[in-house]
Parts: C-alpha cells; sequence; structure tokens
C-alpha cells in the first residue's frame, strides 16, 4: 500500500433517491471534488450536485452551425459557383433541394463533434485509465447501484472526517481507492515499438487477407462457383470445334441485320447510271436531310456546302458543291460518294443509314438550287 | 421525494373560469350568428376553420388516451382525465359541423354538379367525392369517435369507483382497435374537409400533416390544462417538474415532425413541379399570402422550437403555459392558411369575423372542460398505474 495513493473514498446506495439525497449533502457539506456514478443518466442529478449548467451545450451549437455552414457553402461552391450546372430545371441555388443535406450535417456533425469534445475535455481522451476503473465500486455502478466518490485533492478533504460523513448519509461498502502514480501519470506514445509493431502487424495482416481473397480464395471452390459457368467464353480454348475457339466466325457473307453493304463499291459511272432517290421531296425528308447535312457533311463542306468551313486550311480544302460539275452530277452520285468516299473524304455509310444518306442529298440539291436558283423557281 | 399515498380531495374549479367560458361562448356566438347574416361565405369557411380546430382537440385527446394504454405508459396516468375531458369536445363537434354542412355549395367546388360535368379529374374523382357519400363518410368519423370516446371514457370512470384492473385490460383492447380506426378515419377527414377544398390537388402526405396538428393542438390544451390546474393545486399532490418536462418534450418533438411532414410535402411537390400539384403552393404564394405563408414557418415551427430548446425550458410552468397557448394559436393559424385562400384568391382578409370563431372555440373548450370537470375526478383515482404515474422520474 505504500506505493500507492489514495485517489478518493467511495460509498454506494440502492435506490435512486437516495444517491440524490445524498448527492445535495455531500454538496451542502461543501464539498466540490466529487463524483457521482450511476448505471443511467438520473436526471435532476446536475441540480442537486449544485452543478452549473453543462456548457457542452455551446460545442453542440457551434460544432452544429459549423456543419450548416459548411454543407451550405460546399454545395454553394460545387452546384452555384465553380460548376453551375441545371439540375431538374431548378436555379442554381435550390434551396429547397438543400435542405435536407444540410440538416444531415448539421446533426452529423453535432452529434459527432460533442462526443468528441466530451471525450477529449473531461476525459483527456487518448488517456484511458482513470483510478476508478476495475474496482469493485465500478462494477457496482455501471450494473445495480448508485455510487458517490469524494476525491482526496478536494481541499476539504480528511480521511477520518469523509469516512463518517459517508456513514452519516447512508452510504455501503465505503471502501477507499487507490492509484499508482506512475501509472496515472500515463500517456499514450506514437512511436513506442509496441504500437508501432502492432501497426506493422496490421498492415500486414490487413493487406495479406485482402491478397488472399481477391487473387487466392476466389478461385477456390465454393467461391468460383459464379466464375466456372457450363457454357463458351469468348477468347477461350474450346475443344468441340477443330480450330478450338469457342467464338466462330461468322458464316461467309453475313451481313448485320438492318445494314445491307453497299452494292456500288468503286462504281462510280455504274451507280450514276442506275440508282435514283427512292425518297419524296418533301419537308420531313428535307428535315432529316439538313440535320445530317449539318452534323456530318458542315465540318467540312461547310453550312451551305460551299467548302468554307471552320476545318478550312487544316486539311487539303474541301470543294464547294456548287461547282458545275457537282451541280450536274446525278442523284445516285453523290449518294455513292457518301456511301463510298471519294479522295480523302472517307464512307459514311457507317454513320448513315440508307435512308438518311438519300435525305442528305435531297438537301444539297436544295442547297445547290439556292446559290443557282433558276428563274422558274421565282414562282 | 417519492409520495407513497395518493392524496387528492376533489376540489370545484374557480367559478371565473366557468364564467370566463361562457362569457366567451356568448361573444363569439352573437358575432358568429351575426357574420352568418352579414357574410355568408365567410362565415361558412371560418366555421369550417372552427370544426377543424375543435377536431383536433377531440379526436387529438382521445388519441392521447388511447397511446397511454397501449403503451402502458405510467408517467401521464396522474393527468390522463385531462385529456379525457378535452376528448368530450367530440360530442359537440356534429352540432359545429352542421353550419358547415349546409353551406357545403359555399366550400366545396366539387359539390356544384354542373361544374364537375365537363371537367375530366372531377368526373373521375366523383364516385368519392359527391355529397350523399361524403355525408356518410362524415357521420361515420363522428359515430366511430364518439363511440370510442364513450367507451373509453365510461370505463375509466368507473374505474374510479371499483379500482378494478379489468378495467384497464378491456380499455387496451379498445384503444389497440382504436389507433388503425384512428388513422384512417383522421387521414380521410382531413382529405374530405381540407384537401377537397381544392378538388384538382392532391398530396398523399396530407393526412399525417393534419394529424401532426393534431397531435400537437391535444398536446398544448393538455398541457397548459395540467400546469394552470397544479399550479391552483387542483391535481392531485405529487405531480413535479419531469412530468411537466415529458409534456415539454412531446410539445419540442412534434413541434419538430410538423416542420418535418410539412416540408416533405413541400420539397416533393417543389421538386416534381407538376402542374397538377403546384398551384396548391402558388396560391399560397399569391399577393400577401406569401407573407403568411412565411409566417407560418415562424409562427408554427421556429417560435416554438426556440420556445421549448433547452432544457429549463421545459420545466418551466409558465415558459409551457406561453408555449401552449402558442401553439394552439398556431394550429389556428396553419388551419387558415390551409383553408382561407380558397375564400380569398388575392390577400389576406382578416377582420371581427376571422376574430369571433376562435374566442367561441375558447368558450367552448372551458365549457367543455368545466361541465366534465364538475362531475368527475380530475384524477383517475383508481387506476391501478396511478402511484407509478406519480412517482415517475426521468
Amino acid at each position: 500500500m505504500s506505493d500507492k495513493v489514495l485517489f478518493s473514498y467511495t460509498g454506494i446506495f440502492d435506490k435512486v433517491d437516495d444517491i440524490i439525497h445524498a448527492a445535495e449533502k455531500v454538496a451542502d457539506a461543501g464539498y466540490t471534488k466529487y463524483d457521482v456514478n450511476t448505471p443511467y443518466p438520473v436526471h435532476g442529478m446536475d441540480g442537486a450536485m449544485k452543478l452549473k449548467p453543462s456548457k457542452l451545450g455551446y460545442a453542440a451549437l457551434v460544432f452544429g452551425l459549423s456543419g450548416l455552414l459548411a454543407a451550405l457553402l460546399t454545395m454553394y461552391w460545387m452546384v452555384v459557383a465553380d460548376y453551375p450546372i441545371v439540375i431538374g430545371g431548378k436555379p442554381f441555388f435550390a434551396f429547397p433541394a438543400f435542405v435536407p443535406i444540410i440538416f444531415e450535417v448539421t446533426v452529423l456533425a453535432a452529434s459527432i463533434g460533442t462526443v468528441m469534445t466530451m471525450l477529449f475535455l473531461f476525459f483527456k481522451f487518448p488517456n484511458n485509465k482513470h483510478p476508478l476503473h476495475d474496482t469493485d465500486y465500478m462494477k457496482h455502478v455501471s450494473s445495480d447501484k448508485y455510487g458517490i466518490s469524494i476525491q482526496a485533492d478536494d481541499p476539504a478533504f480528511n480521511e477520518n472526517e469523509v469516512k463518517s460523513f459517508l456513514e452519516s448519509i447512508g452510504a455501503q461498502e465505503i471502501t477507499p481507492i487507490y492509484f499508482e502514480e506512475n501509472e496515472y501519470g500515463y500517456s499514450a506514445k506514437i512511436f513506442e515499438p509496441k504500437f508501432i509493431g502492432f501497426l506493422i502487424i496490421t498492415a500486414f495482416l490487413v493487406s495479406g487477407a485482402t491478397y488472399f481473397s481477391l487473387n487466392k480464395l476466389m478461385f477456390m471452390t465454393p467461391f468460383n462457383w459464379m466464375m466456372e459457368q457450363g457454357k463458351a467464353v469468348p477468347q477461350e480454348y474450346n475443344e468441340i470445334f477443330a480450330n478450338a475457339r469457342s467464338m466462330q466466325q461468322p458464316v461467309k457473307g453475313t451481313i448485320s441485320r438492318g445494314n445491307l453493304p453497299y452494292e456500288f463499291k468503286g462504281k462510280p459511272e455504274e451507280a450514276e447510271r442506275v440508282l435514283l432517290n427512292p425518297l419524296q421531296l418533301n419537308e420531313k425528308n428535307l428535315t432529316m436531310g439538313k440535320a445530317n447535312f449539318n452534323i456530318y457533311c458542315s465540318p467540312c463542306h461547310g453550312y451551305f456546302g460551299e467548302g468554307d468551313s471552320r476545318m478550312r486550311g487544316q486539311f487539303p480544302n474541301p470543294p464547294s458543291l456548287h461547282s458545275e460539275k457537282a451541280r450536274n452530277w446525278s442523284d445516285g452520285r453523290i449518294y455513292h460518294i457518301i456511301s463510298d468516299g471519294q479522295n480523302i473524304m472517307p464512307s459514311y455509310s457507317s454513320q448513315l443509314t440508307r435512308q438518311e444518306r438519300w435525305a442528305t442529298v435531297l438537301y444539297i440539291r436544295a442547297l445547290q438550287r439556292s446559290l443557282n436558283a433558276k428563274e422558274s423557281d421565282l414562282k | 421525494m417519492s409520495s407513497t399515498s395518493i392524496e387528492y380531495t376533489k376540489k370545484d374549479l374557480p367559478s371565473n373560469v366557468t364564467k370566463l367560458g361562457a362569457a366567451l361562448v356568448v361573444i363569439g356566438l352573437v358575432i358568429t350568428i351575426l357574420a352568418y347574416f352579414i357574410d355568408h361565405t365567410r362565415s361558412a369557411f371560418n366555421n369550417l376553420i372552427l370544426l377543424m380546430f375543435l377536431s383536433s382537440v377531440g379526436v387529438g385527446s382521445l388519441f392521447l388516451v388511447v397511446i397511454e394504454y397501449l403503451g402502458g405508459a405510467v408517467w401521464s396516468v396522474p393527468f390522463r382525465r385531462i385529456s379525457e375531458f378535452f376528448g368530450a369536445v367530440l360530442l359537440i363537434l356534429p352540432i359545429i359541423a352542421i353550419p358547415v354542412y349546409f353551406n357545403l355549395h359555399d366550400l366545396f367546388h366539387w359539390t356544384h354538379i354542373e361544374s364537375v360535368a365537363g371537367d375530366k379529374l372531377l368526373e373521375e374523382k366523383s364516385p368519392y367525392l359527391n355529397e350523399m357519400f361524403f355525408t356518410i363518410r362524415v357521420l361515420a368519423y363522428f359515430l366511430i369517435w364518439i363511440m370510442f370516446y364513450l367507451v373509453i371514457t365510461r370505463n375509466s370512470r368507473k374505474q374510479d369507483v371499483s379500482g378494478d384492473q379489468k378495467l384497464t385490460k378491456k380499455n387496451i383492447r379498445y384503444s389497440a382497435i382504436f389507433i388503425p380506426v384512428f388513422a384512417i378515419t383522421l387521414t380521410f377527414a382531413s382529405i374530405d374537409w381540407l384537401m377537397s377544398l381544392e378538388p384538382h390537388w392532391f398530396s398523399t402526405i396530407f393526412g399525417i400533416y393534419y394529424f401532426s396538428g393534431t397531435v400537437l393542438t391535444a398536446l398544448a390544451i393538455a398541457t397548459f390544462a395540467i400546469v394552470s390546474l397544479n399550479e391552483k393545486g387542483l391535481l392531485v399532490k405529487g405531480i413535479t417538474k419531469d412530468h411537466y418536462y415529458s409534456l415539454g418534450a412531446l410539445m419540442f418533438a412534434f413541434t419538430n415532425f410538423w416542420a418535418y411532414i410539412a416540408f416533405s410535402q413541400y420539397l416533393l411537390i417543389w421538386y416534381a413541379n407538376l402542374p397538377e400539384e403546384t398551384f396548391w403552393f402558388l396560391a399560397r404564394w399569391e399577393g400577401s399570402w406569401m407573407y403568411f405563408s412565411i409566417g407560418l414557418i415562424i409562427v408554427r415551427f421556429l417560435v416554438p422550437y426556440i420556445g421549448l430548446l433547452s432544457q429549463p425550458s421545459k420545466m418551466n410552468p409558465k415558459r409551457l403555459k406561453i408555449m401552449s397557448v402558442w401553439i394552439l394559436f398556431a394550429h389556428i393559424y396553419d388551419l387558415y392558411w390551409l383553408i382561407m385562400p380558397t375564400y380569398s384568391k388575392d390577400g389576406i382578409v382578416f377582420g371581427w369575423i376571422e376574430f369571433g370563431f376562435p374566442l367561441l372555440a375558447g368558450g367552448i373548450l372551458i365549457l367543455v372542460f368545466n361541465m366534465r370537470a364538475k362531475n368527475q375526478n380530475l384524477v383517475p383515482i383508481g387506476d391501478p398505474k396511478l402511484k407509478r404515474g406519480l412517482n415517475f422520474r426521468l
């Protein structure tokens, strides 16, 4: 006992009313450094102990308000200031939509902040030692009894007086609590070998477990069941076919659905002679043609087919579509050029369906007519 | 601190309270009857506010009683009678409803057959929204509420004499039946009386919106009565700050609940931005209604929220009385906000007519309470949970 220091005298009570009365009497007797331990929060205890209203509420207020502001400003910065984006046709600063998030962040910040403040300020957080830990007293007051503990560093503390005082207010099992000085002053050090070793072992364990589960475990029965399926997987060896491929070539002459190959490949004269525009000249077809022309043709030929596009100068200049030659071509020839390409111009058969190509031809014709109108067009 | 014996002797309520109630009823009646002669339609709308307010008090009080039985709560037993007394308002609800019922055409657009015809939406709704079915439904609500009120309070009264524990068990059984019935009837009552004022509009959360206000009103009026009576020593000895705190905390909780529901309703409609739904809020943003709508947030949420936020304020009798009266006012404010834009589309109307109906409501509540309190104990002295209720500590 000689190396141990007295921390406090403790007494146990059976009923909640008794502990409240006891706390009142201890406070009246002038003790200031004492604590009451109960298995659950007893309302009214702060009044009985004559404690001032807790200031923790202010911490909650500060944390809550900072959470509120953080959420509001973050969202404001993201969707109003830095990268304004229209969501659902709402204004950039769509306050009602912000409210749920602001609310959640406020609650989260206030609750976590308050608890952490309490741990840091009142329990000196990284420290997890307290003289009352691992005592019979703590065992009782954390399950079925109420206890009071008057500390030795109280200015009015006197061992015998306190003992008899606790007796007089009806406490049971009055026991002194001791602690070892070096233990109480203990604080965890970050660079302690034990702690570093713990970190290293944890790192190895976590990375080992991750490596094992992702690279080994997934390929073991039963975890590989999802992968081992009775079907041919592309790019895999297959013993059924002679060429050992699981993905076979399509039969010669196969074409994809709705995509007939262009039959006049490399035969412009034949195309000019044979092909006729199947589309009627009407608003619908012209609109379709204009849309496709503006998307696919205008980057080089320009919006009006004059070869004056924004690409001019960066490529061999594309020809105007209003030249004598181009005007005298038949629809079929223009269709052929779109389908098969010409000189540096590639084929557009994969971008445009047959119908869309013919519609584009219609629109090109309309463009040509617009610059070289005949007198009869004026009617 | 713990009381081991129940000290209750029945005392009469101060007579000047009864006089005040009678005076209010007389003034209120004079104003309302006069109002009916001067501005018929406007009076009908005000009468609807009165009806919905008294429904809130009546059925909300019954709900509090029932929830106590069902949850096996002990803390509220010492003043359960207060809610039972206020529940008696249910008995005169049909009388309040009569003027409303005979002015249906002034209130509800869907009662005009000629305007329903040709209106696709109203035609589709007409199997539900027609006068015949409406009448049946309204009668059913009143019947169900009054029936449960009579049965439950009769058992409670009997227990004062006999102290029979079986009566508590019986009431628990009735309460379990009442809860789903309450949920359905209150939802449909709010749809029928309030939502169908704008028959084209619909909100699936509307029933809960009215429910939140209803419980808040019942809690507020009970709190006011409990604190006032306890200060005069008319209740049983042993009601402490712990009881006060619980009442205050419940009022605070339901204030937040109301805000949560009201905001949920607004957020979804604002977000979806469907013309079928938004016009209801737009009508409440028209002209001076805008200030009234902003006022609703302050009156119904911010003031009670700040007023009841701190722990001491929930135990302070004076603060509790002020806040409970404020919440009653806020409920009338809320109902005015729900109902009156249908009557006056351009802006707020407020005059002596709007003033008279709440006076009548206050008078009715005081008189009903006093009549009940005259012949009955203010405390359920035969309830087996009473002693535990008085020993209640947080």
